[in-house]
């Protein structure tokens, strides 16, 4: 029973990091029907974007916890979303604004072009500049004292100070995104354009910036991921968002792609069974090793018996 | 008010429109008649910034307005109610409504158009949560008008109104119609029934595959032998 129950929370913690990253696929695939599959580096970006920022404030350690708490993790966090969003907008702007209307194909292989050219940009950037470390090995994550490494016991349960990050992460992000979509002018705007674009210009929406403001969205939940992710894994590398960004990929479609409730619950299934598969299932087939096809096999028995995905997917409107 | 001078649009290379000029009078209503495939959508389109010109201008109120963008040109007064009415099937009718007030920030000015929408269309106003979709073709014509009402438009343009409804709610829109040009808004109507918009109309411009054939006023064109023959189905 203990270890079923601290399988649940360790499933529920991973999987709250798929969720926020696959409720970036979700809200862009709502607004424009494209996979933008070069959203799992807007992820590695934020993870990258709050190490950075951490570097920038002379990579404070020893610290007190209320400047710890109060001061370097909103700054990281701060830093992270601002990467990511950045990138997001750019990315959005001249990689896929420019083939809106082109045929799928197209905006399928500027995302394969944009991941390999973030991936690079990442990792020689750090190469290089002198007081940043070499990215080819995995960045330690800066060790926040009084957070990393700490945990609390509830009956028996292990809960990892940053498990309680990510599922408190989870439930802020998307709830937030809740009240912006719902009670917001752009969240209006953007709703509208989800269900069709040339009428939402016809209301005066600037489709185009509500098309953008998706991809900000997905990204700032993105880069909250990815500091979770170093938090959690204690490390971060410039391919850390090619693995995270497909099980969020799977999240999105189990829940039912276009659907953000969907991409939550698909987060969490997704992870669950990930932890449950490697405490559960006999021998080598249970070993950390085969999670991955244990996923992707969940992906595609849903593809086959519910294409739909768990929730069906619906477009962003019901956030 | 509005004028379109010399205008061409294409869709590749295929010229919908071939170089039209027409004209809208303050306070009028002006039809665009003509057979499927004659460019009268495409010209809406092309006013209200949706589609390019090729080449061609179009002014509203002596400012230049081709060329600027779709979203823009609500704001200088165009409302446009698309063929096939648009509706945001998976939103409330008065979403749909408050989307058509998107650009105007006056709460309490668009809680007062919003009732004189539902006083005009009282089905609107006892169905106002739910979903669009589920509505009758008179109805969500209703709500598209009402929608397009919303922004205060000078000029309303409208895209067959009449299409797909009963003679009986036809009556209705078209009265409607009448209503607004009194209350001061000027109209562009695009109809199939030559018949009911012309009643109406001030001017009526008649296309035949991307070029006006022929213009005069509404009395005149359907006393017209060639109007007759083709949109009224009249045997002479
Ligand atoms: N999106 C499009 N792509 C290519 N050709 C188009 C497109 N829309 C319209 N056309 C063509 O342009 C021409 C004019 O079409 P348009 O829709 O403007 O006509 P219309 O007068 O509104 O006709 P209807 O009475 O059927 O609504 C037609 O030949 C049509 O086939
Ligand atoms: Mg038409």
């Amino acid at each position: 029973m203990d270890l079923f129950a601290q399988q649940l929370v360790n499933g529920l913690s991973l999987g709250a990091l798929y969720a926020l990253i696959a409720v970036g696929y979700t809200v862009v695939y709502g607004i424009v029907q494209l996979i933008n599959f070069a959203h799992g580096e807007v992820f590695m970006v934020g993870a990258f974007g709050a190490y950075t920022t951490w570097i920038l404030m002379g990579s404070p350690s020893h610290l007190s916890p209320g400047f710890a708490f109060g001061v370097v993790m909103p700054a990281m966090l701060l830093g992270g979303v601002v990467a990511a969003v950045g990138t997001a907008l750019l990315m959005e702007r001249f990689a896929y604004r420019p083939l809106r209307g082109a045929p799928r194909l197209a905006p399928l292989i500027s995302a394969i072009g944009l991941s390999i050219a973030l991936q690079e940009a990442v990792r020689l950037f750090y190469g290089r500049i002198p007081g940043f470390p070499d990215s080819r090995r995995a960045i330690p994550f800066p060790v926040i004292d009084g957070f990393t490494g700490r945990s609390w016991q509830v009956a028996g349960v292990t809960i990892q100070y940053s498990t309680a990050f990510t599922l408190i992460a989870l439930l802020v992000c998307t709830t937030l995104l809740w009240w912006f979509v719902n009670r917001t002018r752009m969240g209006r705007a953007m709703q509208a354009t989800s269900q069709d674009p040339d009428t939402s210009r016809l209301m005066g929406i600037n489709v185009d910036r509500a098309i953008a403001t998706a991809f900000a969205v997905g990204a700032a939940l993105a880069a909250v991921a990815g500091m979770a992710h170093g938090l959690r894994y204690n490390n971060i590398d410039f391919q850390m968002g090619f693995m995270a960004g497909m099980k969020a990929f799977t999240a999105a479609v189990l829940g039912g792609i276009g659907n953000v409730n969907g991409a939550v619950v698909g987060g969490l299934v997704l992870g669950v069974v990930e932890a449950m598969a490697t405490t559960y299932i006999p021998g080598q087939f249970g070993s950390s090793a085969w999670k991955d096809v244990w996923a992707f096999a969940l992906l595609i028995l849903v593809l086959v018996f519910r294409p739909q995905g768990l929730l069906g997917a619906k477009a962003v409107d019901r956030a | 008010m509005l004028e379109v001078k010399d205008l061409v649009v294409a869709y590749g290379r295929v010229q919908a429109v071939k170089g039209i000029s027409f004209s809208v009078e303050e306070g009028q209503i002006v039809s665009l008649l003509g057979t499927n495939g004659a460019g009268k959508t495409t010209t809406l389109r092309t006013i209200s910034g949706l589609i390019k010109p090729v080449s061609g201008e179009v002014w509203l109120d002596g400012e230049r307005l081709d060329g600027t963008p779709a979203h823009a040109i609500v704001t200088r007064g165009i409302a446009h109610s698309p063929e096939g009415r648009k509706l945001f099937p998976r939103m409330s009718v008065e979403d749909n409504l408050l989307l058509g007030a998107f650009t105007r920030r006056d709460h309490a000015g668009i809680k007062q158009d919003l009732d004189r929408v539902y006083a005009l269309f009282p089905v609107l106003g006892e169905r106002r949560q739910q979903p669009s979709g589920l509505f009758s073709g008179g109805e969500q014509q209703m709500l598209a008008m009402g929608r397009a009402m919303m922004s205060r438009p000078r000029l309303l343009m409208l895209d067959e109104p009449s299409m797909g409804l009963s003679p009986i709610m036809t009556q209705t829109i078209m009265r409607t119609i009448a209503e607004l040009r009194a209350s001061g808004t000027t109209v562009l109507l695009v109809e199939q029934n030559a018949q009911a918009a012309l009643t109406l109309s001030d001017k009526g411009y008649v296309l035949e595959v991307g070029r006006i054939m022929f213009t005069d006023t509404g009395e005149a064109l359907l006393r017209d032998d060639r109007v007759r023959r083709t949109y009224l189905g009249l045997d002479l």
